[in-house]
Formats: C-alpha cells, sequence, structure tokens
C-alpha cells in the first residue's frame, strides 16, 4: 500500500497545520537552492514565479518559443473559487463535496479540501495581477455557474479565462526572469532525469533549435509538463501537448496513476474527415444557456430548424431532470454516445448532436426589452437583440464554429460531439506533490491528483494555479529544507554523463531507423485504436486487443520510422518521434490500467459494470484505490494501490437527476 | 529620463514629427487666410496690407524663424525616420500587405518630398525676392509703402506649368494632411473614441478644404478670376 | 456539408537555417478538401514530402485554435492569409480556389530572424515584457478580489487589449516592422486597470526602451496593424500608449 503522508488531524485543519510546522529555509539557502521547472502553463509558470520570488534560483523550460504559449492558454470558460460572491450557498465545503462527487469518489478528501481551501486565494492573487475577470456595472467580479455544481462559482474573462489567467502568470514569471531568479530556457525538452543516490537531481533537455543535449542541475525537479490527452491523436489539446517529461519520470521510477481516467468532453466541433488534426472545444459555458437535442424520430431528415418542438429530444433534459443540460461532462457525453450509437445522430456523419441557442437568444432578447423598457417590439427585434447579448457572452466561440464549420450557428444549431479533452491521471504523487522519486515533484495536470475520475469544468485551472501558487512553495520548501547540506552537484558528475548519453543513444536509434513512415502517420494510428478501444467506453475483450495492437504498432514504429532531417539541427519530426516513441508505451499502460480497473466510474466506463439505466456501475468495496503503475521494463508494470479513506464524505452513486 | 532621451525613442521621434506637424497646421490656416485676400476683388491693396503686416511686425517675425525650425525639424526627422523604418526589414516581402493601410499613409515621404520640391520653387518665387532680391513696390497712400507680392503673384501664375505644378502640391498636401492631422493627434496621445472620431473628421476636412483654398490661388490668377 | 476538392500550388519560403540563404519553392497540392484547414494542407504537403525523401517545410504551430500566437505564416500578401479577425491554424480552405497559386512567407522583420523556413523568433517580445509588462504582486501578497471595483468598462477595455496573442503578426504587417501594437497592448491593459498604476508610468519607458533596443521601427499610425490583428486590438492602444509615454517622460525627475 501507497503512502500519500496526509497530514492527521480534522480535515479543516490538515492544511493549516501543515503550512504550521513544515520545515522552512532561510532566506542565505534559497538562494543557494536550485530548482528545476519542466513546464511553463498555469502550474509550471505560477510555481516558477512563486519559487523565485521566494528566493531560488529557477530553471525553467518550455518546448513553445516563449512560455505564454502553453496550452492552459487554451481553457476557455473560467475558475472556480469558493467565493460565495453571489451568496447562493457556496462554501468551501461546497466546493470540496462537488469536486468529490464529480470525481466519482476517487479523489483523495485531503488534497481537494486543500486545493478548495485555496481557491480563493487564487482569484484575489490573480485580480492583483492584473487578470481582467468579468465585472458587473458595479464594477464587482462577475460569476457564471459551470457542470456538475448547483451554485454560481466561475470566475471568467469571456471565452478566454485561460489565456488571461496564464498571461498573469507569465508576466510574474517573466518579472522573475528580468531580476535574474529565474533562467527561461524556451524550445528545450525535457528528455530525461538525472537520479543521483537515489534522489532527483537533474534533468537532461535537448535545444530544440539546436539539437544540442544540455545538462542542468536542481535541487529539486518539478514536472508541470500538462497532460497526455494527445496520445488519442485527436484531442483538444495542442499539436506539441506530450506525455514526454511525465514519461520518463515515470520509467526513472516515478508511479504513474489512474492513467485510464481521461476525461471526454461533450461539447467540441465534431470529426469532419480524414484530415483532421485535431479537434476544437466549445466551452462547457454554453450549456449554460445552449439546449442540447437530438430528433426524436429516427431517420429523421428534415433541417434542425424545420423540426418542431414536439419531434425533438433533450435528452439531458429528460434525462437528468435536475442538473438538465448542467450534468457533469463524463454523464453528457456518454448520453450523447448513446443517442448516436442507437442511429439518432444528425449531420452527415451521424456522429453529432444538436446545441441549440435558438431558445437562450429567445429569452434574452425578452429581457432586453423589458430592460430598455420597449414596447410593440417584433419578434424579429426580440431575437435581434437576443443575438446581441449571446454575442456579447459567446461571440468569440460562435465566431470560433463559424469559421471552422462555415455555418453561422446564430442562425443554426451548432452540431456537437464529444472528444478527448484533459487527463485526470498522471505522475502519482503525495500530499506534498512528490511523486515516489524523491525531489521529482508533478504539479497541474501532470499530476493523477484533485479530479478523481471525472473532473468538473473550471476546475483544471484552480488546481493548477492552486499547486503552482500556495501548495508548492511550501512543500518543495519542506523537503529543500534537508537539502541545504549539499551543495550544488556539477553536472560533470558521471550520472549526468550517462543519461545525456543514454538520451543521445536514443536519439540516434530513432533516427537511423530509416524507415518509411512518418511519426505523424503512427500517432495516427496508435490514437485510433485507443480512442476505439479506451475512449468513452470500454470492455475486456477490446482491450486485451488493444494491448495486442499496441504493442505491434510499437515494433512497427521502431522498425519502420523515418526521420528526415539531422540530429543537430531545428527537426520538428524528431520532436514529434521522441514523442510519439513515448505516447505508444503510454497508450499500452492506459488499456492495462482500464482493464485491471473491474468497474466504472467517472470518464472510466466499463460496458461490463453498468446501472440498468446505463449509467456507471462504480464498485467501492472492490476498487476504491487509486491504481500507481510502476514501470519494470517493456510491457511491464507492477500495481500498487493506494486506498482512499472517506472521512467525511459518504460515497454513494451520483445522482444528476 | 533626459529629454534627450525622451524626444530620441522611436514614440519621441514621433512625437517631434506630431507636434512639428500641428504647428505647420496652423501656420497653414493663417497663410491660407492671408493669401484668402486676394479674392478681396480690390487690386490686390488687401492682400498686400496683410502681407506687409506679416513681413514687418516682430510677432510674426519671430513666429516665422519658429516656422523654418519646424519645417526643417519636420523634413529632417521624417527622412531619418523613413531611413531607419526602411531599415528594419532587410528583405522584403514578395507579396506586399497593401489592403490594411491607405496608399497615401504609407506614402508620406513621397508626398513630403513632393512638398519640399514645392517649397524650394515657392521660395524661390515669393519669399527670396520679398526679403532678399527685393520686389516692385505700391504706394497705398500717405506714403505707406508696401512690397506689391500681388503683382507678383500675378506675374508667376501666368504660367501654366507653374499653376499645374502648384496643384499638384496642393493634391499632395491633401493626401499628407489626411493621414498627418489624425496620425499627429494619435501620436500625441488622443485616443478617446468620440475626440478620436471627431478629429479624423475635422482631420479630413481640413486636408480637402486647405489644399483647395491654396489650389484656387493660382488657378484663379491663370483664369483672371481676380482682376 | 458537401466537401469540394482543389488542386494547388503553394509557393513557400525555404530556408535551411538563420545563417543559410533562403529561396522560394513551388509545390503541387493536390487533392485538398475546402473543409481542411490550412495547417491540415501543409500536414498533407509535409507527409508527402517525408515520404518522399525530402526535408518537411518548418512552421510555427501548436494549439490550432487561435488562442497561443505560435502560428505565423504571411499568406497571400497578408499575415495569418485573408480571413479577417483570424489566425493561421482557422484559416480553412474554403477561403482558396482550384488552381490557385498560395504564397506563403515567413514574418519579415530584423527583429524576428528566421530559424528555418517559416519558423521566425520573436523572444524579442517576451524581452519587451520583462522590461516592464507586469505588476510587481508576489504571491501571498492580494487583498481580496472585489475590494477593489473597478469600472466595467475600463476592465472591459483591459480585456479587449489583453487578448493580444503575442503572434508579432502586427510587426510582419508593419511597413516599419514596428512592435507598437503588441506593446500598446500591454500598457493599456495594465494602466486601465488599477492594480497598475503605481508602475504605470516607469512601465510604459522601460518598454519603449526595450522595443528600440531589440530593432523594432516606430509607428506610422498606418494601421496595418490593427487590419491584420487575429484578436481586433485597437490601434486607440498605440494612442493610449503614446500618452502614458508622453506624461511619465514629461514628468520623469
Amino acid at each position: 500500500m501507497l503512502d500519500a503522508k496526509i497530514p492527521s488531524g480534522n480535515l479543516d485543519d490538515k492544511w493549516v497545520d501543515y503550512k504550521g510546522h513544515c520545515k522552512l529555509v532561510n532566506p542565505a539557502n534559497k538562494r543557494k537552492m536550485e530548482v528545476i521547472i519542466v513546464g511553463t502553463g498555469l502550474a509550471g509558470a505560477s510555481a516558477a514565479a512563486s519559487m523565485a520570488e521566494l528566493g531560488y534560483k529557477v530553471k525553467a523550460f518550455c518546448f513553445q518559443d516563449s512560455p505564454r504559449r502553453a496550452h492552459s492558454i487554451a481553457a476557455q470558460g473560467g475558475i472556480n473559487a469558493a467565493k460565495n460572491y453571489q451568496n447562493d450557498g457556496d462554501s468551501i465545503f461546497r466546493l470540496f463535496y462537488d469536486t468529490i462527487k464529480g470525481g466519482d469518489y476517487r479523489s483523495r478528501e485531503a488534497n481537494v479540501h486543500r486545493l478548495a481551501e485555496v481557491s480563493a486565494n487564487i482569484i484575489d492573487q490573480c485580480v492583483a495581477q492584473g487578470v481582467p475577470f468579468a465585472r458587473e456595472y458595479g464594477g464587482l467580479l462577475s460569476n457564471r455557474s459551470f457542470g456538475g455544481t448547483q451554485v454560481q462559482r466561475t470566475f471568467y474573462a469571456a471565452g478566454q479565462t485561460g489565456q488571461q489567467l496564464l498571461i498573469g502568470a507569465y508576466q510574474a514569471l517573466e518579472r522573475q526572469v528580468a531580476l535574474g531568479n529565474v533562467t527561461m530556457h524556451t524550445r528545450h525538452e525535457m528528455l530525461d532525469i538525472v537520479k543521483i543516490d537515489g534522489k532527483a537531481k537533474g534533468i537532461i533537455a535537448r535545444n530544440l533549435i539546436t539539437g544540442e543535449l544540455e545538462k542542468h542541475f536542481g535541487h529539486a525537479v518539478l514536472i508541470c509538463s500538462g497532460g497526455y490527452g494527445n496520445v488519442y491523436y485527436l484531442s483538444t489539446n495542442a499539436m506539441g501537448s506530450n506525455v514526454t517529461a511525465a514519461w520518463k519520470a515515470h520509467k526513472q521510477g516515478a508511479y504513474f496513476a489512474n492513467p485510464c481516467f481521461t476525461q471526454i468532453h461533450p461539447t467540441c466541433i465534431p470529426v469532419s474527415g480524414d484530415h483532421q488534426s485535431k479537434l476544437t472545444l466549445m466551452s462547457e459555458s454554453l450549456r449554460n444557456d445552449g439546449r442540447i437535442w437530438v430528433p426524436k424520430n429516427l431517420g429523421e431528415t428534415r433541417k434542425a430548424n424545420d423540426i418542431p418542438e414536439v419531434d425533438r429530444d433533450y435528452f439531458l433534459e429528460r434525462r437528468y431532470p435536475a442538473f438538465g443540460n448542467l450534468v457533469p461532462r463524463d454523464v453528457a457525453s456518454r448520453a450523447a454516445k448513446e443517442r448516436c450509437d442507437a442511429n439518432y445522430g444528425v449531420g452527415t456523419s451521424k456522429q453529432a448532436v444538436y446545441l441549440d441557442y435558438a431558445a437562450a437568444i429567445e429569452r434574452y432578447g425578452k429581457i432586453e426589452v423589458s430592460k430598455q423598457r420597449l414596447s410593440n417590439t417584433s419578434d424579429e427585434q426580440i431575437i435581434a437583440m437576443g443575438k446581441e447579448v449571446v454575442k456579447e457572452k459567446y461571440g468569440n466561440l460562435f465566431n470560433m464554429y463559424a469559421k471552422i464549420t462555415g455555418e453561422n450557428p446564430y442562425e443554426v444549431p451548432m452540431r456537437i460531439y464529444p472528444a478527448v479533452h484533459y487527463t485526470m491521471g498522471g505522475l502519482w504523487v503525495d500530499y506534498e506533490l512528490q511523486t515516489t522519486v524523491p525531489g521529482l515533484y508533478a504539479l497541474g495536470e501532470a499530476n493523477f491528483s484533485e479530479h478523481g475520475a471525472n473532473r468538473l469544468g473550471a476546475s483544471a485551472l484552480m488546481q493548477g494555479l492552486a499547486d503552482g501558487y500556495f501548495v508548492a512553495p511550501y512543500t518543495v520548501g519542506n523537503n529543500l529544507a534537508d537539502e541545504i547540506y549539499n551543495a550544488a552537484i556539477p553536472t560533470t558528475h558521471p550520472a549526468f554523463e550517462e543519461a545525456a548519453k543514454k538520451v543521445a543513444e536514443r536519439i540516434a536509434s530513432l533516427k537511423n531507423i530509416n524507415g518509411k513512415q512518418s511519426a505523424e502517420s503512427f500517432h495516427k494510428r496508435l490514437g485510433k485504436i485507443i480512442w476505439n478501444e479506451c475512449g468513452m467506453s470500454r470492455n475486456e475483450a477490446g482491450l486485451k486487443q488493444a494491448i495486442a495492437d499496441v504493442q505491434a504498432l510499437k515494433k512497427e514504429f521502431w522498425s519502420d520510422l523515418r526521420i528526415p532531417g539531422e540530429i543537430n539541427e531545428y527537426n520538428p519530426e524528431l520532436d514529434k518521434a521522441n514523442r510519439v516513441a513515448d505516447f505508444i508505451e503510454l497508450g499500452e499502460l492506459m488499456c492495462v490500467d482500464a482493464l485491471a480497473r473491474e468497474e466504472s466510474c467517472g470518464g472510466h466506463f466499463r460496458e461490463e459494470y453498468q446501472t440498468p439505466e446505463g449509467e456507471a456501475l462504480r464498485d467501492d468495496e472492490n476498487f476504491m484505490y487509486v491504481a500507481a503503475w510502476e514501470n519494470k521494463g517493456a510491457h511491464e508494470w507492477q500495481l500498487h494501490k493506494e486506498a482512499l479513506k472517506y472521512e467525511v464524505i459518504k460515497p454513494s452513486q451520483r445522482n444528476y437527476k | 529620463m533626459t529629454f534627450k532621451q525622451m524626444f530620441t525613442s522611436s514614440v519621441g521621434k514621433k512625437l517631434v514629427m506630431a507636434f512639428t506637424g500641428i504647428f505647420l497646421v496652423l501656420f497653414l490656416v493663417v497663410h491660407a487666410g492671408l493669401n484668402a485676400c486676394i479674392w478681396a476683388m480690390d487690386g490686390g491693396v488687401t492682400f498686400n496690407k496683410a502681407a506687409h503686416f506679416m513681413g514687418s511686425f516682430i510677432v510674426p517675425r519671430i513666429l516665422e524663424i519658429g516656422l523654418f525650425l519646424g519645417i526643417f525639424l519636420h523634413i529632417i526627422q521624417g527622412y531619418m525616420l523613413t531611413l531607419e523604418n526602411r531599415s528594419k526589414r532587410k528583405i522584403g516581402y514578395e507579396v506586399n500587405y497593401s489592403k490594411g493601410s491607405k496608399w497615401y499613409s504609407r506614402s508620406m515621404a513621397i508626398l513630403g518630398t513632393i512638398l519640399l520640391m514645392f517649397f524650394v520653387i515657392h521660395w524661390k518665387h515669393f519669399w527670396v525676392p520679398s526679403r532678399i532680391t527685393g520686389v516692385e513696390e505700391m504706394d497705398l497712400g500717405n506714403g505707406f509703402i508696401v512690397h506689391n507680392l500681388y503683382a507678383v503673384m500675378q506675374d508667376t501664375f501666368e504660367n501654366v506649368w507653374v499653376v499645374l505644378f502648384y496643384v499638384i502640391a496642393c493634391i499632395s498636401l491633401g493626401y499628407h494632411l489626411a493621414h498627418g492631422f489624425q496620425s499627429a493627434f494619435k501620436t500625441i496621445g488622443v485616443h478617446n473614441k468620440r475626440y478620436h472620431a471627431m478629429i479624423n473628421t475635422i482631420g479630413f476636412g481640413f486636408a480637402i478644404i486647405i489644399p483647395l483654398a491654396f489650389a484656387l490661388m493660382p488657378i484663379s490668377f491663370y483664369l483672371h478670376w481676380v482682376n | 456539408m458537401s466537401q469540394n476538392t482543389m488542386n494547388l500550388k503553394v509557393k513557400v519560403w525555404r530556408q535551411k537555417n538563420a545563417n543559410a540563404q533562403g529561396a522560394f519553392v513551388t509545390y503541387d497540392v493536390a487533392g485538398i478538401s475546402d473543409e481542411m484547414s490550412f495547417l491540415e494542407m501543409m500536414d498533407i504537403l509535409n507527409e508527402r514530402l517525408i515520404t518522399e525523401g525530402g526535408d518537411p517545410v518548418a512552421f510555427d504551430h501548436d494549439c490550432r485554435e487561435g488562442i497561443c500566437g505560435m502560428c505565423s505564416m504571411y499568406i497571400n500578401g497578408k499575415p495569418h492569409g485573408p480571413w479577417q479577425a483570424n489566425t493561421t491554424c482557422q484559416l480553412h480552405m474554403r477561403a482558396f480556389k482550384d488552381g490557385e497559386t498560395i504564397v506563403i512567407e515567413p514574418w519579415r522583420a530584423n527583429s524576428f530572424p528566421i530559424v528555418k523556413d517559416l519558423t521566425v523568433d520573436r523572444s524579442a517580445f517576451d524581452r519587451i515584457i520583462q522590461a516592464g509588462g507586469y505588476i510587481s504582486v508576489n504571491t501571498g501578497n492580494a487583498v481580496d478580489g472585489n475590494s477593489l471595483p473597478i469600472e466595467k468598462q475600463n476592465a472591459d477595455d483591459a480585456f479587449a487589449a489583453a487578448m493580444c496573442i503575442g503572434c508579432g503578426a502586427c510587426v510582419a504587417a508593419c511597413k516599419n516592422s514596428s512592435a507598437m501594437l503588441f506593446l500598446s497592448a500591454k500598457v493599456s491593459h495594465l494602466a486601465l486597470l488599477p492594480q497598475g498604476a503605481p508602475e504605470r508610468k516607469s512601465r510604459v519607458l522601460n518598454m519603449v526602451a526595450q522595443m528600440d533596443k531589440e530593432g523594432f521601427g516606430s509607428c506610422t499610425n498606418t494601421g496595418a496593424c490593427e487590419a491584420t490583428c487575429p484578436k481586433e486590438i485597437s490601434i486607440a492602444n498605440i494612442a493610449r500608449l503614446n500618452k502614458e509615454y508622453l506624461g511619465a517622460s514629461l514628468s520623469a525627475q
């Protein structure tokens, strides 16, 4: 059994007690301590800035040309915080409870409670940094509602909340770069962890412009490299998002937890053809006002606007009257899939459902009429006014939809379908966010922690920033306090030399395959296998087949890959090949994990385990644990379990009816 | 921060352009107003009186020095900025981006060069004779003797090529102003939408009316609209 | 939605590295669906080049949903291609006609040196931010988010400026290679918020100084930046920056 080192005491007091008793490093010593941070998204940038502010010498790495481009920037909807500004009954406990329930009782109480505690500080910090959150006319912060909750606790900046939060963290980071506290390495990719005496003491990074391998020492290494959704090839992740840093950590002894917990987001723009390179998310906030439906009749041929009310099936409202269109993501996605599988899907591919704004436009139009005290307004005027309101709220999303599909979403219902969006699984970490390798930490989406088997909307931004701004600076410090006796190790140390040599050998062997197929084509094939067998629903036979298929694909990859260009130059194809090689290995582990978890929970839906109504059927007696996998060599993993103990919340079947 | 630093930064250099530009715009108003006296239809008496006032009193003479300084600063800074800005893109584009901006906004240096050529000729026509080489005089009675610049104008604008050149220069001035007027106010920081719209309108009006007035002067003489 | 396919020529700037001599190379791309994105068309070209043993065209791209600011192609004489308020990654092949030749160039500016082909180095933007594009507030120093109400108009204007994605299209479009729209967006964003007030003067002076040091040109208000900006950042921000600069430089000690 794994020990998460959760502090004793009441749930409410754990974090306060921890902060009150953790070890500190004095300012003179902090200046001597070096911290490596891999990734500059919300978690990485906020951790780099906060650690540098404290006085640590930080080295930050990102593969993009600027830290501001990390994929956190694409988060649209918002960030949750238990501020209760709306006076609607929100509290730390309620945010904690919603998150645990939303995660289908597969997350740690202590971690989630800490997250809810610091959530309010995040908003304050971001406002102080100049993040332009949406405001009411009185000048105070505005909130909207999100899936899986019944209070309005989501702070937002139009449909670009992630961008604004990341720019805030990025600016804080650049300020520390200017002050000389952070050395920023852009266009660098971490390719291995260097361990000395069992502790993480540095990394090997490749300069993506020159192809040179660099050795960097750090008293601690923080992996903030995001999730692994791109294992599916088609996802809402950025093209460059990858698992490589986390996977290298895994290969060096860090356990990988719950890899099969992946989130399929219900509202994405459907696939249009084989050429598709990525999928685009339409913010969950659209479910605030939009209504999701499919035709009631099989073989419906009329256009959406010609189908009368009586012939429409608002299936979320029908199945889940209490939460309606705002059920959690996993529930909404499965319901859409169920309708499409039953041949009620719409569009040419029949793999889509309608997201309809007609009712919202009319409703907002009427509100405007009464606001402006107009009388004798025609229906057209009401609709026109309603469209204006919708435009102000969701204009950028509607524009995006129009650009991609060529259809006008103000006139015809949008077509949407679920797509891979987020991965709850990741490197296993304890309460201090430390992996099973001492000195190696994982923050944000890269770790497995707070979201259990399903993440609620607007919680990822919250977790990334909580880890970076408010958790890691304390917990990493607590461990660094013991490191003050250890001077920096020069990178001429044999461990660094050896690690660099191994990385160089692997790159050379990839390059020397000299086969025929591109990394991209292997990635596409991997994605298809994982999506079909380890996607929205899984079963034993399919998973077993997928494992065999992935193993075969790996063999083919290592014998028929083609990388053009040279090693020692800017070579995006080489970067991609490196990443795809890791995705293939991860893909296998995901299927192994999904096969071992013989229950359905959250985003993990095993067809064998469902209620008569088709809802996920958990098995708390046998599977109430975190599955942490230890790498034992090629195709071999050992399962370690961390039991989840619920002391405050009583797990029950999730009910959104 | 020193004033030198302030005015030699990229924004500072633009401030120099804007301040001198606005000063020159004001000069244009005075110049056009004064020259409009030719339409008094009194054989140039009013016009010559006004010109005499500008030439003999101390205040306009001091302002004239300022005017010359302003013009030279505007010209030199303009050329330096153009050259400097051009040097910022060593390799140009195969296809230029022309849709995003007006041709005259991109051609301020060329329009300015036409205006510079015009100034040289214009000074040679009027300023040099008036100040240095001397012109025919006119007695307005009571021993009030003034330069008969009106006659010089009559003379000068008998030549069709001169008139044509003046008209081209006025068109250049119009386009130079169409961009320069509103740009100057942007450069000194007018960002409020309402005022900016106002300045845009005034600027366009100005860019049409003032050059039109100037252009009508040689035309009026050439076509003998004035006696 | 019916798909139409088309055959095109793409004329691309190829340059092996920063120091190499570059030249245009024209490629045929066939069977392109009008539902594809522009970058998917480039993917198809690259896939073919790889399988034929050639060198694929290097171009920056990441999120492919118009927000990360990484993509940077100058297409048919306009940064990010023909559509308004759009990034290259959001451009779709509907914008082109069968048989057309598409000319693709990298961002051209001395301050954005070419890395390879269409990829350029935009780290100058990061250094401009380092010069003052932030509010100096350490983690943990913040007061309650609602303790300082902000006029909605100012909050909205600050947001509109903060939408800048730092792609560099403004520099690419500007005949002077000026970074003023980028700079002014950041100065405006922070100057419009009360939190940004204490550093307001030093910020604008330092950021302008850094922009000059990086070798960008100066602004002549042609408006090309605004016209090409994928986030429609208003040129009024440049006027606001000028005002900030004038005030700050006059009142500096």
